[in-house]
């Protein structure tokens, strides 16, 4: 059930005492998110649920519980080629169920947003105990070679924040754009301030403004990222997750096939900056920095002020961009310091990345932790002392 | 023949690179002709007309006519076809798909949206086996049939499309052969002109791989098999028992008037907003 929303004395914005979950579904309406599919799954459930109660409401508001998760992206992506901003939510096993419609949207360039509450795995797992085991599933888990854009959020706040950002370059870049979060983060109730509108830049696809006839569906351009029509308007053109050429059709041409799939990474390469999401506490001067994402990038957080007072010079770094992976940020640091510290909930998801872009220049240590228990502040401070 | 001609230059995409991928003799094609006669004969516009196709040699029609057309995932072109509808029902939705592809790997999608009454005309186009991964067997593939998957005969029992689509509370249920254009054109006409959840069953030979596989000589010898085999459904009780049970009944088995999900989610929405006054 949603809380009782506060009227704040500034118009319009307003404070809520808010749980994860709740967050994403302001932050989604906030972005002009209006039709929702989903299928049940704990921890993500009470998305489906305040959406439920939230969209009917809406002028245009769309809300439908569908028989899976299979169901639930395919309805997503064909209300998004309608033209709506749309999105779905889940867990650990819904997710692995959306995998063949997460490529379809990659290949078709169609804008949407699945949010994955991760629960402990594999298979059912612990269905109501935090994990970060999904990482590399939201990077690789469909199948071929494509990009994604991955975000994650360690608090409440950032819940609502990410869910903007998730729909805002999903529009722009017209990719499909998945919201980590996990169990601690989706349940956690905190005050948060939910903005009006006009705070945030909300970004829309852009529309063809050619005459029908002129248009190319998936034309070449400097910005890579064709308009995008909505069925009806005018503009019939032929969608399939085939590969094709510029018009639509399928090909297997091999310059055709090349072309396409250089401008779909094209796209997201050449506008990492714009993607690319961290935050850095204390890193100025650090030489140890903890790189963390998620609830566990909060306990990093306490942990590395605790270890600033014991005279330990020690930062944060914290991703909100999984994918495409920070490497700049990252590589900066690493240059930097003599040891970086990937404390996470899984064996080792992201540290892999994190050693890849090390290649050799500094020490990476693992912290992992895979028995549904948070990462605590003291564990890290452990390790941050020894490093 | 003129006017043939001017039809198929409305509908047909020019830029697309033809020849199509269908095999000569193959029943899709007079589907596809039935369907873009009925969407004319309704004064449709192209605009307005969404085609959904699943995966498979039906799936492969949706390229060639001159809609909106989206080329979905093997079994899921219903669940497409919902989002788009909620998203904007003033589209008129059809979903093509193959046996394969609507009952065996989206069966359970096809259930669910006859119990939503979504407002989508489903075509299913059955050739009883699996066309374009080369022949295997179906959910409609019929006992003792052969197929490259079932060697020795088909040992499942297959569906009834029809009994399934009613089970599933599906308010109208027609079905034909590709034989019989004229009530294929008028039961896809129907379909299109109804609200709600409309399943049209089209039995439609395949001879590259279940006619080969299943002793039909030639082409022409499976179309007359159709022809032999199908009859009308008010015919049919004046068969004798036996006879009956081995001849597919062809017409309309359900036509009922329930509103749609898209009608009914509208209720909702306006008494909320009338509530929220
Ligand atoms: C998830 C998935 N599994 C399997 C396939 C391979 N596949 C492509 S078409 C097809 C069957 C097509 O048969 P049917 O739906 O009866 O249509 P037809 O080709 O006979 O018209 C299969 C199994 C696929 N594309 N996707
Ligand atoms: S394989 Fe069968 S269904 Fe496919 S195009 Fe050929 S005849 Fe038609």
């Amino acid at each position: 059930m949603p809380t009782k929303v506060k009227k704040n004395h500034r118009k319009e914005e307003r404070s809520l005492f808010a749980l994860g979950n709740e967050a994403v579904v302001e932050g989604a309406l906030l972005a002009g998110c209006s039709f929702f599919a989903g299928y049940p799954i704990t921890p993500s459930t009470e998305i489906a649920e305040i959406m439920a109660e939230r969209l009917p409401k809406r002028p245009d508001g769309v809300f439908i519980q569908m028989e899976d998760e299979i169901a639930s992206l395919g309805a997503v992506i064909g209300a998004s080629l309608a033209g709506r901003k749309s999105m779905t939510a889940t867990s650990g096993p819904g997710f692995s169920l959306m995998q063949e419609h997460i490529g379809y949207a990659s290949m078709t360039e169609v804008p949407l947003v699945i949010v994955n509450v991760m629960r402990g795995g594999p298979s059912t797992g612990l269905p109501t105990s935090p994990a970060q085991g999904d990482v590399q599933q939201a990077r690789w888990g469909t199948h071929g070679d494509h990009p994604i854009i991955v975000l994650s959020a360690s608090d409440v706040q950032e819940c609502l924040d990410m869910t903007v950002r998730a729909f805002n370059l999903s529009e722009k870049y017209r990719s499909p754009v998945i919201l980590l979060l996990d169990e601690i983060t989706a349940h956690t109730r905190e005050k948060i301030q939910i903005p009006n509108r006009e705070t945030y830049e909300i970004f829309s696809r852009i529309k063809p403004s050619m005459p029908p006839e002129w248009f190319v569906p998936y034309e070449e351009s400097m910005r890579g990222v064709p308009p995008m029509p909505a069925l009806g308007e005018g503009y019939r053109f032929h969608v399939t997750g085939l590969t094709h050429d510029v018009n639509g059709y399928p090909t297997s041409r091999p310059e055709e096939v090349e072309k396409l799939m250089q401008r779909l990474f094209r796209k997201i390469d050449q506008f990492f900056y714009d993607i690319q999401i961290v935050e850095e506490t204390a890193c100025e001067d650090a030489e140890v920095v903890v790189i963390a994402y998620g609830c566990v990038a909060r306990s990093a957080h306490l942990a590395v002020l605790q270890a600033r007072e014991l005279g330990v010079r020690a930062g944060l770094l914290k991703l909100k961009t999984l994918f495409p992976f920070p490497r700049p940020a990252v590589e900066r640091l690493i240059r930097q310091c003599r040891t970086v510290i990937v404390p996470e909930m899984n064996m080792g998801q992201m540290s892999r990345e994190v050693k890849r872009v090390n290649n050799g220049l500094s020490s990476v240590r693992t912290l992992n932790r895979i028995d549904g228990q948070i990462i605590t502040p003291a564990e890290i401070l452990k390790v941050l002392q020894k490093a | 023949m003129a006017e043939v001609t001017q039809l198929i230059h409305h509908y047909l995409r020019h830029n697309k690179r033809f020849p199509h991928v269908l095999c000569p003799g193959c029943g899709h094609g007079i589907v596809l002709g039935s369907l873009v006669r009925s969407v004319h004969q309704l004064g449709l516009t192209k605009d307005e007309v969404v085609l959904v196709a699943g995966i498979g040699c039906s799936g492969r029609i949706a390229v060639y006519v001159d809609f909106n057309t989206v080329h979905t995932t093997h079994g899921r072109a219903l669940t497409f076809a919902t989002g788009i509808k909620m998203a904007n029902p003033r589209l008129k939705v059809i979903a093509v798909m193959g046996d394969g592809d609507a009952l065996s790997i989206g069966g359970n999608h096809f259930l669910h949206a006859a119990r939503r009454n979504i407002g989508v005309t489903a075509l299913i186009l059955n050739n009883n086996i699996y066309g374009m991964t080369g022949g295997q067997s179906s959910s409609t593939t019929a006992e003792n049939c052969y197929s490259t998957t079932s060697p020795y005969g088909q040992q499942e029992q297959s569906f009834d499309i029809v009994e399934l689509a009613k089970a599933a509370g599906a308010p109208y249920v027609a079905r034909s052969t590709v034989l019989h254009v004229k009530l294929l054109d008028r039961i896809i006409t129907t379909a299109l002109e109804r609200p709600g959840f409309n399943l049209v069953e089209v039995l439609t030979p395949c001879h590259t791989q279940f006619g080969r596989k299943n002793k039909f000589k030639t082409t022409v010898d499976m179309y007359k098999w159709y022809k032999k085999n199908a009859i009308p459904l008010d015919s049919l009780s004046k068969l004798p028992q036996e006879e009956q049970q081995q001849r597919t009944p062809i017409g309309i088995f359900v036509e009922e008037n329930r509103p749609s999900l898209e009608e009914r989610y509208a209720a909702i929405t306006c008494r909320l907003e009338e509530a929220s006054k």
